[in-house]
Formats: structure tokens, sequence, C-alpha cells
């Protein structure tokens, strides 16, 4: 490191350098301390002489949902909101969301009685209301959105 | 995407800070967003290397299909390739959340492959509410809880400068959500330190209402807050909105990064947080990663926001 000279860098200049002088990691790192846990957080980033490592190619998932049904009560997510916000059905009514939006969302009951995995854009889930009752739902990624089944016998 | 008069699009916001090129914070104030020059003083007495020095990446979203970003693990892949061109190595990374997109175990495991890419001696996460969609955050903890606690909080002191990193996408009701346990965990964390230490607190979602209305804010972040009020140096980051920001509460700075996937609009812009699509090239314009320094003796973190570019 360079040593105290009183002159006032620009902080880019202050860090280019810091760059040149840096020293090999191992040296200069300052280390971490966790207080109490026996593991360590985190995981380590590559090391100097580490190749770097192939991508996995194609990975990612993607979580095509189930094809539509033709019938039942439907409610669309478009805009990060639920239409119609309420619906009121028939016990035994089967009813089925579909995500039209690029984000993806879920659908939960607040009393726990369904709760849909990740529905990503134009993925659908469906539950069947076998009770009547009132049934308030949100979205869990975006729990500011919610809406109400209505369910009369 | 309709303009208000002060206010300045992602684009010019990022350019603004380039050109300073020095420690940049955002503020709103009255609606309108200022830049201003943090601690400029402080970062001109910087001799050599700072105290401590790290990068912060977000809301890579691996996964995610949508047009408004037609290949975000080649973004999330130039921001790795940004951090490992810094021209020194960072004391550690931190992602703030938001790793996929839709917590598949395919998608945790490309990220954290990438990740090992990182030359850094450290990688840290949080949790985003992507990473934790329908299972409480396990398969996030399976990727990357080991050594955390409870939902997957924890805490470490590099350099004289103890660091939180703290969940709050588990138990929504409308805003981010830390819970009893967590906030006890955060209150015995601290209570041993000196008022003196410098605290640096990580999280997704933001401890400071950016923009309740979508959710930007943590309705129980006060609570936190207030075991963190008699240090004289604490300091907020998080992910989650896409977009820098940044805002200060008495002795706490807040700093909202951006993302390596997909803009959102800025709050309040339109009816939802949706995915901004942006003109063919100006894309990587709105992405970046961001440098966190800090020298002993100083209140505040140098920070400075790049564009992926």
């Amino acid at each position: 490191m360079p040593g105290r000279s009183r002159g006032a860098h620009a902080v880019l200049l202050g860090l280019m350098v810091a760059a040149g002088c840096s020293s090999p990691q191992s040296a200069t790192s300052p280390s971490v301390t966790f207080g109490s846990a026996a593991t360590t957080p985190g995981m380590p980033g590559m090391s100097g002489t580490q190749a770097m490592p192939n991508m996995p190619a194609g990975t990612s998932a993607a979580t095509a949902g189930p094809a539509a049904p033709v019938a039942g009560d439907a409610i669309s997510i478009d805009n990060f909101a639920f239409a119609p916000a309420t619906l009121t059905v028939h016990t035994g009514s089967t009813v089925t969301w579909t995500n039209r939006d690029e984000e993806p969302h879920t659908v939960v009951a607040n009393d726990g009685s369904f709760h849909s995995p990740g529905m990503d854009s134009q993925a659908t889930f469906s539950y069947t209301f076998a009770k009547a009752g009132t049934f308030d739902y949100i979205c869990s990624i975006h729990p500011f959105m919610h809406a109400t089944v209505v369910v009369t016998q | 995407m309709t303009d208000a008069p002060h206010a300045m699009n992602r684009r010019q916001l990022i350019r603004h800070g380039a050109w300073f090129g020095a420690a940049v914070g955002l503020a709103v104030v009255g609606g309108e967003v200022i830049s201003h020059v943090a601690g400029t003083a402080d970062a001109a007495r910087i001799q050599g290397r700072p105290t401590l020095r790290f990068a912060q990446v977000s809301d890579s979203h691996i996964g995610f299909l949508g047009k408004a970003n037609s290949n975000v693990a080649s973004s999330f892949g130039q921001a790795i390739d940004r951090i490992n061109n810094l021209g020194y190595t960072p004391d550690f990374v931190i992602h703030t959340g938001d790793l996929t997109h839709l917590a598949t175990p395919g998608q945790f495991d490309q990220v954290k492959q990438m990740m090992t890419g990182l030359r850094t001696p450290h990688v840290f996460t949080v949790p985003g509410e992507h990473d934790s969609i329908d299972d409480g955050g396990q398969k996030y903890r399976s990727a990357f809880g080991a050594g955390t606690r409870g939902a997957g909080w924890y805490s470490f002191d590099i350099a004289g400068v103890h660091v939180i990193a703290l969940v709050n996408t588990l138990n929504l009701k409308k805003l981010g959500h830390l819970g009893v346990d967590q906030l006890e965990f955060v209150a015995k964390d601290v209570a041993p330190l000196p008022s003196d230490t410098p605290i640096i607190v990580f999280s997704h979602i933001p401890l400071f209402a950016m923009y309740p209305d979508w959710g930007w804010g943590t309705d129980d972040a006060a609570q936190a807050l207030s075991y963190l009020r008699r240090f004289s140096s604490v300091t907020c980051l998080n992910g989650h909105v896409h977009q820098l920001f940044s805002k200060t509460e008495g002795n706490v700075t807040f700093h909202s990064g951006t993302t390596t996937a997909y803009p959102l609009p800025p709050p309040g812009d339109g009816p939802a947080p949706k995915p901004v699509t942006l003109p063919a090239g100006k894309l990587h314009d709105a992405l970046g990663i961001r440098e966190v320094s800090y020298t002993r003796g100083h209140t505040t973190l140098a920070l400075k926001d790049k564009a992926l570019q």
C-alpha cells in the first residue's frame, strides 16, 4: 500500500493506485469472523488458480402450466391484479387462475385452504371449492395483490 | 411511461453517476430525484486501500424468459465479469436476492454455479421473494443456507465492520417482513458491540418505505432499526426495486441497488411494478453492479454504481 502522503487524490485515482499496488489477496483481504455459527455462511468465490467453471447449458426451468381447462370459472391475473376481484361460485366449482403477466404470481388463501406453486407467465392453477364460505387470497410474491372467492351453497 | 417534469430517467441517473465517477448518492426530496456526491471530502482523503471494499450485485432473476431481457444468464455473466475486472479483489461479493426467478432447483444450481466464477474470497447472499416463492425459502436454504441461522439470517465481522444479512421475504402480508425471531436475533447480535462499530445491513426488500403500495418497504423494519439507533454509522443495502435510490433517515443511510436482469418502473409510474422493456440497445445502461468501500474513521460508505454497458 502507498505510504501516508497527504496528497488529495480523487477517488478514482485513489482506487487505481490501490488496484495497482494490491498484493495477493491472501495478504491483503481482511478476514471474516462469525460470531456464533459453527459453519461459515456464504460460499467461497473463485480462487486465483481455479479454471472458469463451465456454464451449465439449458438448466433454466420454464414452468409451463397445465393446459387450461375450457370450462369452469376463470380468474385472470393481469397487471398485478386478480380479475374479477371478487368471484362468486357455487359449492363444487373449479376455479382456474391464469397468469397473463410477464411476472410470476401465486394464489395463496389467507386461511391456508389452497396454495399454488409459482405460476410463470401464462401458467394456470385450478382449485375446486368443496365448502361454502368466503376465501380471501393473495399473491405471496406480491402480497399487495389480493382478491376474494365467495362460495355459495 | 410518462416522465415527470423534474424526474430523470434511470439511464440519465446512471449517466449522471458515471459522469461524477465518484461516490454518488441519489435521493428523492419532495418527489424530485436529486443526485449528490456523498462524502466527497472523505473520499478525497482516501489513501490507498480502503479498510473494506466489496461489490454488490442483485436481482439476477435466473430463469426469467420475458421480452424485457431475452438472456438474463448472459447479463448476469457480464456483471460477474465486471466485478472480476474492477482492478482489485473485492473482500467479498454480496448478492442481495432474487437470485432466481422461480426458485426451481435448476435455477438455484445455475446461479450458484455462475457465482463460483466470482474472484473474491467470499460470496454472500440473502433471499428475494422470487427465491422463496412457495416453500418458505427451503430450496434457497438448501443452496445457500449453510451456516445461517433461523430462516437464513446471519452476521459477521470483517475489518472492524459488523455486517448483518437479513431475510425479509417470508410470511409477507403486504410489505417485507422480518418477524419476531429475526428481530430478537438483531437485538442480541448487536448488544455487545461498541456504538462506534460501523454497521452494514443487507436485505432484499428495502428496510425503508420506498413505495409501500407496491410492497417496497418492510412492515417491522422500524423495530430492527431501533436496535441500531445508538450506532454512529449504519448503512442498509437492498435490491428488489431494480433501480438506484438512496435515502437518509437519522443515523441510517439506505441504498437500493439496480439489477442485472431488467428494469422496473420508478415508484408509482404505471399500475404495477412490471418489467420494463427498453428500446433496443438501452437495456445494459439500466443494469449494473455496485462497488462499496469503507475507510476507518469515516461515517459514510463510498458507493460507485457501474452500468453493465
